[in-house]
């Protein structure tokens, strides 16, 4: 009696979880607490948020509503215990109705049909009734053959009302849920993975830095294991706008001291090394680093010669091939001439990067101009040489995100799996058909009943068709 | 601007029902669609030369205005489709609209028409077939709004229905939002751009107008206008009822649209998204507001699915899930965009 009481009661926890309600629930209870998530700003400022409550549901509640919802996680509710419980409930309510239904499916995709009736085949949902001339026999062989063609897994059987058919197709789509739920869980499964095994961080690396760890949201450091140095960072920009048309990172990866691996990395173009990913995310200007780097220049003398000159801020440097000594005075990362024709500095990125350059040297008159890396015609000197300015180098940063995710390829698994079971599941049906065959004088009376777990109207079209080959002479009908 | 027209026409043949003036309608609609066609070409053609990134990586869908235009697109597209299939111009009445006022947004709202260059984040051939995997669903789930519209219409009967008032209410809401806005835009128009104006002076001239009269009046016209959809609401019924729309009709073709919406946007919008956020931003998935409203939009569909094809409901319960779904898609389409901030705020420009 115990052992009774005992099993009802697992099984109605066994019921609970299995049950679509508690599904329906469960996505409702996601999609409801997700909507508070998207209107809180997420590990945002309190300030801001305490502001957004404010405005919702005014001054006197705002402090009150803020407390409650910071002690239930509301601030990083996505991370939060009850959240990753609701998703774990997910999961389980995913898996148990799953394992539920399976053996009840399985059994309709494994049983073969057996035949049925004519009176039982007069009631399905999809039903024709026709008489073709001929006997049986000969009938018998040309319907089966086209119900073959049109790719049914066709059985024949013989009992004292005389022939039939039972033929399926698509049985197997019956699986289509279980793998779209399966892929879920996947998708989950490669997140767990991912958050356990793997980290997300941040590293800003300046021009000619090398750098083996980043640090993560919480200002951890993550090791990578080896060494990354940024060679070089560039911006191009769409015409003379300002707007970013690209931004490219060089980095070398270094392993034990040595060079193991180059690559140029832009937005949407990341470079992998032992599992470790580096994305482009931003650039800047390393504080306090603007006196410090090297002017690169590419000076071009009036016989055409070309030679590179590297240069710091102060120093002079000459001009190979022209007999001009030049000294870069001053610098401007974003350099605009205001109206009254003053130089200024509008922004700090590198947007219109400017040395201001004194030239001097034997027949020319000492002189200085603003020379612009975005601007050629800055580059022509009075004497007919040029010099073009190629970099400033070392005064940039690149701002890289750095991931490690193992778990990404079981996500990517989990992906392609829930298109396959998504597929199966929506345009992929399994249609069953009955079909009777009864002698009349020098005819055959054609029964046939159907049914389809999707697309009703696809089948009985396709029906029609293969009918349709077997002679018109149609009664009944719908 | 033809399909403004058609759907004048279309309500015209809903009200008049001669078959002449449908023809009309329809024909209008699928000039309307040849024309966009080539407009969409020419600028796709324009903006592949202006940028030089190849044809494939220069889809005409990174900001607000392309993207609308070609979500009316796919609507019309969409819809013409029905029509044809059901042989039944009546839904245009409902569709049409929806394209109409996408379009009238576009035009009042002044959202920049510009080709704009890029942000290096949106230089990607994931870009065409995640917008037009995702526009592609929004559409279909616009019709699936349409006919579940249509269905909870004709499928009630007392003015104290749940359903009956509940999708009075949606229409009234609807009708309310519509009509401040355009209040708004019409008041405002010249003067800003579109996001200051979504963020400083949406409802400016109606609830939040500094006067308190007029935002008390606002209040009283808005449930007035609530009020009148749902006491006059029956006389729509009147009018769908002298079309040969069958309920059954209405409830398999929303279910049919949200059947190919859902995979196309979980494939599209969800899983390619999450491959694309993952090249460009080093995470597949960061519970940003796009990401999770389109995730919200996802589950209440799940709900749509599981309701009908596992518990076995049908009409009413599950039209109210597919009208909710939608009013999730507006919002996943157009609120976060304007409303809150994220990664994802290309579209607000």
């Amino acid at each position: 009696m115990e052992q009774g009481i005992k099993k009802t009661f697992v099984d109605r926890i066994w019921d609970f979880l299995a049950s679509v309600k508690l599904a329906i629930v469960i996505f409702a209870f996601i999609a409801l607490t997700s909507i508070i998530g998207t209107i809180l700003e997420q590990k945002g400022d309190p300030g801001e948020n305490l502001e957004i409550l404010t405005r919702l549901f005014g001054e006197s509640l705002a402090p009150g509503l803020y407390s409650i919802s910071e002690k239930l996680g509301f601030m990083d509710m996505y991370h939060s215990w009850w959240f990753t419980g609701l998703l774990i409930l997910f999961s389980v309510n995913l898996v148990i109705c799953s394992i539920d239904r399976l053996p009840r499916i399985w059994k309709v995709i494994k049983e073969p049909a057996f035949p049925l009736p004519p009176e039982r085949i007069r009631q399905f949902p999809i039903r024709r009734e026709f008489i073709l001339e001929g006997g049986t026999e000969s009938v018998k062989d040309s319907i089966a053959s086209s119900l073959k063609n049109a790719r049914f897994h066709v059985s024949e059987n013989k009992d004292e009302i005389g022939y039939s058919f039972t033929a399926q197709y698509g049985r197997y789509s019956r699986l289509g849920v279980f793998v779209t739920h399966f892929s879920i869980l996947l998708i989950l499964i490669g997140a767990v993975v991912g958050v356990r095994f793997g980290f997300k961080a941040h590293l800003n690396l300046p021009e000619g830095a090398v750098s083996d760890t980043a640090f993560s949201a919480n200002g951890r450091e993550v090791p990578f294991g080896f060494a990354l140095r940024c060679d070089n960072f560039e911006v191009d920009f769409y015409g003379k706008s300002d707007m970013p048309k690209e931004y490219r990172s060089w980095l070398t990866i270094l392993k034990d001291g040595k060079e193991v691996l180059r690559k140029a990395i832009a937005v949407n173009d990341p470079l992998s090394y032992e599992g470790i990913t580096f994305y482009q995310s931003s650039y800047g200007i390393v504080p306090g680093g603007l006196g410090r780097g090297t002017f690169v220049f590419n000076s071009v003398s009036r016989d055409g010669k070309n030679s590179t000159v590297n240069a710091r801020l102060g120093e002079s440097f000459s001009l190979p091939g022209t007999g001009i000594t030049a000294r870069v005075v001053d610098f401007s990362p974003a350099l605009r001439f205001d109206e009254h024709g003053h130089a200024v500095t509008y922004a700090n990125q590198m947007s219109n990067p400017a040395a201001l350059i004194q030239f001097s040297g034997d027949g020319i008159n000492t002189f200085s101009g603003w020379v612009l890396k975005r601007h050629p015609e800055t580059w022509q000197l009075s004497d007919g040489s040029r010099i073009e300015f190629i970099d400033y180098w070392g005064v940039e940063f690149t701002g890289l995100q750095v991931r490690k995710d193992p778990g990404v390829w079981i996500v990517y698994l989990g992906c392609i799996a829930m298109s396959i079971g998504l597929f199966i599941a929506f345009f992929m049906s399994h249609r069953r058909l009955w079909v009777r065959l009864i002698e009349e004088k020098n005819a055959t009376r054609i029964i046939v009943g159907a049914t389809a777990n999707k697309n009703r109207a696809a089948f009985e079209r396709k029906i029609d068709k293969i009918f349709a080959i077997h002679g018109t002479q149609r009664e009944g009908g719908k | 601007m033809a399909y403004i027209c058609a759907m004048m026409i279309y309500i015209a043949y809903l009200a008049f029902r001669k078959s002449p003036i449908g023809v009309v309608a329809t024909t209008i609609t699928i000039a309307g669609l040849v024309s966009q066609t080539f407009a969409i070409i020419l600028r796709w053609k324009e903006f592949a030369d202006l940028s030089g990134m190849g044809f494939l990586r220069s889809a005409p869908m990174t900001n607000l205005y392309e993207s609308l235009v070609f979500f009316v697109w796919c609507l019309i597209l969409g819809y013409l489709i029905i029509e044809f299939k059901f042989k039944n111009r009546s839904f245009g009445a409902f569709v049409t609209p929806i394209a109409g006022l996408a379009l009238a947004f576009i035009d009042l709202s002044g959202v920049s028409k510009d080709i704009q260059p890029l942000v290096p984040a949106l230089k990607s051939n994931w870009l065409l077939a995640h917008v037009t995997m995702s526009f592609i669903a929004y559409a279909a789930f616009s019709l699936s709004f349409s006919t579940s519209l249509m269905y909870l219409i004709l499928g009630t009967e007392k003015r104290n229905e749940p359903a009956y008032i509940f999708w009075t209410i949606t229409f009234g809401l609807f009708a309310v939002l519509l009509i401040s806005m355009g209040i708004d835009m019409l008041t405002f128009k010249a003067k800003v751009r579109p996001e200051i104006f979504i963020h400083n002076y949406l409802f400016r001239t109606s609830f939040l107008h500094p006067s308190a009269a007029v935002s008390v009046l606002s209040y009283i016209a808005a449930m007035g206008i609530l009020l009148a959809a749902w006491r006059y609401g029956h006389l729509l019924k009147v009018v769908l009822t002298r079309f040969h729309v069958t309920l059954d009709m209405l409830d398999d073709i929303t279910y049919r649209s949200i059947a190919v919406g859902f995979p196309i946007f979980t494939l599209g919008g969800l899983i390619f998204g999450a491959i694309w956020a993952d090249q460009a931003w080093g995470v597949y998935w960061s519970w940003d507001p796009k990401e999770t409203w389109s995730l919200i939009t996802w589950f209440i569909y799940a709900f749509y699915l599981h309701g009908r094809l596992i518990r076995g409901w049908r009409g009413r319960r599950v039209a109210i899930v597919a009208v909710v779904g939608f009013m999730a898609v507006i919002f996943t389409y157009l609120g976060v965009n304007l409303l809150l901030s994220g990664l994802h705020s290309y579209g607000s420009k």
